[in-house]
């Protein structure tokens, strides 16, 4: 048929009205999208729809991209920047000899202070916190809306980055990697509107939550107490709640014109094109999210124990049990290893039947009847030569890594990781 | 080869062409670069196509594009995902109900009207962030944005006409 001659030639739709049509169809889509992401960052990440997973893609896809076609604008920068420190290299000067005879006075004060801290330690048995390893990567991408406050770093999970993991530039904390991918990591920073950290003034040791608003400066809220914060007080990571280590420098406190304490970020006055990603293993991390989720078992009656304690006691096995047999066929293979042994074990040797020694209960002359009763994994695994370790040697072999001094190393592994420090002032260790 | 009026206006050309600059404008605008240590303001590149599409011709693709277009935006922001879709929306059905009042106008009128869009977006965003969040953005920040997106009008005005007598059927 011809096309003049179709039954739909004269049909006209409305453009205007298929137009809204199709505009009410992507919202209805849009809206999906947004609930579902809502849903997906409530629940636990066994049960997650893939979404983090979407965005650690993307991340990393875009991470090389990113840093391609920022690298133009980023030397037009540097360039601006030569020239302003051509024209004012003088005024800069006397800055800093001022600022380097301050300091002077403060190493000073430092090494005496570092000294009684650490007798005091000493003297009170108190437990310090271990250094904890940095990882420094590059910032590609600078996301500064009101809406999300992000950057994307050029470091990811091959350097051992981690969700959660804290985030600091020279002058103090940025915020937290909240999406990983193997090159690349997504940091939510301390302006961003979703971001809560828990800090505490050094003035006082008062608490509160600095809470972003997608502002250059964060407001303190849940501030308890009277006359707790001052203008200028140095506010500080307070740790709690195992998110972030204590003491990171945040900003210093200010109070706006309606009252509202905010916070002037240390993090905001220099440069944003490294940071550190502390590898810090917060609370979270470390808890078996797994085994929280597992529904707790109500308590047995004392009856009920008894009667769980009687039936645990083993039967004594057959006569014609496998593993009593001297000589007989050995036990599954299955038994004698674990189901998830690590790559690293040696590779097992063929299993010998052993006879357990003569008091395990195995070894009991079985009654007759009885039906045999295999050994447990536990106890095979307990007596399988294939995993034990008679040297006492490690089972992973560390391959010391060698950093001539002053070499810039991008990859990091768990042994060359430069070091945060608390002690110092600049973190280093 | 020059285009003449009654040539088809394949959609590549009118939605795809600019749908990819403006991505490439919105990466390229969050190089981490400081200006005498304050942060460049950030425009929401993506709103000259919401307006401009549909200023420009009524389609079935644009709004489509717009989600494709606002879920970058998402990513790249790492914002709650569908923020900037339903926003980008926002902004096109009111640009899309007002357009045939639109027609004949000067292009302060339009100017103004691409302020009102934008601010339809804006509200939906401050919306949504506040719901997401559990807090309420910055309203400072949120008019630092919103004054550099309108600074966008221009290219507006370029993307308007550069398609709008491109194809007959547009008129």
């Amino acid at each position: 048929m011809a096309y003049r001659d179709s039954p739909f030639q004269e049909l006209k739709v409305p453009l205007t009205w298929t137009a809204g049509v199709a505009a009410v169809l992507a919202l209805a889509l849009a809206v999906f999208v947004f609930v579902s992401d809502r849903k997906d960052q409530a629940r636990v990440s066994a049960q997650a729809l893939g979404h983090a997973k979407v965005r650690a893609g993307f991340d990393g896809v875009l991470a090389p991209v990113s840093g391609v076609l920022a690298a133009p604008v980023r030397w037009i920068n540097d360039g601006a920047g030569s020239v302003g420190d051509y024209f004012f290299a003088v005024s800069q000067n006397r800055k800093l000899k001022k600022q380097v005879a301050e300091l002077q006075q403060v190493a000073v004060a430092d090494v005496a202070l570092k000294n009684l801290n650490r007798r005091y330690e000493e003297l009170l048995k108190l437990r310090t916190e271990p250094p904890i390893p940095m990882v420094t990567g590059r910032v590609v991408s600078d996301t500064r809306g009101p809406f999300s406050n992000a950057r994307l770093i050029d470091v990811g999970s091959d350097s051992g980055v981690k969700i959660g993991n804290p985030a600091m530039s020279e002058q103090g904390v940025v915020g937290r990697v909240v999406g990983v991918s193997p090159n690349a990591s997504r940091l939510l920073l301390l302006t961003d509107p979703e971001s809560r950290t828990p800090v505490l003034i050094d003035r006082s040791n008062a608490r509160a939550v600095l809470t972003g608003d997608g502002g250059p400066n964060p407001r303190l809220e849940y501030l308890r107490g009277k006359d707790t914060v001052h203008n200028g007080d140095r506010v500080l990571t307070s740790g709690d709640g195992g998110l972030y280590p204590r003491g990171l420098p945040v900003g210093v406190a200010e109070q706006d014109i309606r009252g509202v304490w905010r916070i002037r970020l240390y993090s905001d006055s220099g440069a944003i094109d490294f940071v550190r990603v502390l590898v810090f293993d917060d609370f979270s991390q470390m808890v078996d999210q797994a085994k929280l989720a597992e529904p707790a078992m109500p308590p047995l009656s004392a009856a009920d124990a008894a009667k769980v304690k009687a039936a645990e006691v083993p039967p004594p096995p057959s006569a014609a049990s496998p593993a009593a047999l001297p000589g007989g066929p050995p036990p599954p293979a299955a038994a004698l290893a674990p189901a998830a042994a690590p790559r690293s074990l040696p590779p097992p040797t063929p299993a010998k039947p052993v006879a357990p020694p003569a008091a395990t209960p195995a070894s009991r002359p079985a009654a007759p009847g009885a039906a045999a009763r295999p050994p447990t994994i536990a106890q095979t695994v307990a007596k399988s030569p294939a995993v034990k370790n008679p040297a006492g040697k490690p089972l992973v072999k560390k391959k010391p890594v060698k950093v001539k001094p002053g070499e810039y190393r991008r990859v990091h592994t768990p042994d060359n990781l430069p070091q945060y420090d608390p002690n110092r002032p600049d973190g280093r260790g | 080869m020059a285009r003449t009026p009654s040539r088809p206006l394949e959609p590549w050309r009118w939605l795809g062409v600019p749908a990819l600059l403006v991505i490439l404008a919105t990466v390229a605008i969050d190089a981490p670069i400081r200006l005498f240590t304050l942060a460049l303001p950030e425009p929401v590149f993506p709103m000259v196509l919401a307006f401009g599409w549909a200023i420009i011709r009524p389609s079935i693709l644009g709004p489509f594009l717009l989600v494709l277009v606002g879920l970058f935006l998402d990513l790249y922001c790492a914002a709650p995902l569908g923020l900037w879709p339903i926003s980008l929306l926002a902004a096109y059905g009111v640009a899309l109900i007002g357009r045939t009042l639109m027609v004949g106008q000067e292009t302060e009128v339009m100017g103004l009207y691409y302020a009102a869009s934008v601010l339809a977006a804006f509200a939906c965003a401050y919306g949504l962030v506040a719901i997401a969040g559990h807090g309420q953005p910055s309203l400072i920040a949120i008019l630092w944005q919103f004054a550099a997106t309108l600074a966008l009008f221009p290219f507006v005005l370029m993307l308007r006409n550069r398609f709008r007598d491109a194809d007959i059927r547009f008129r």
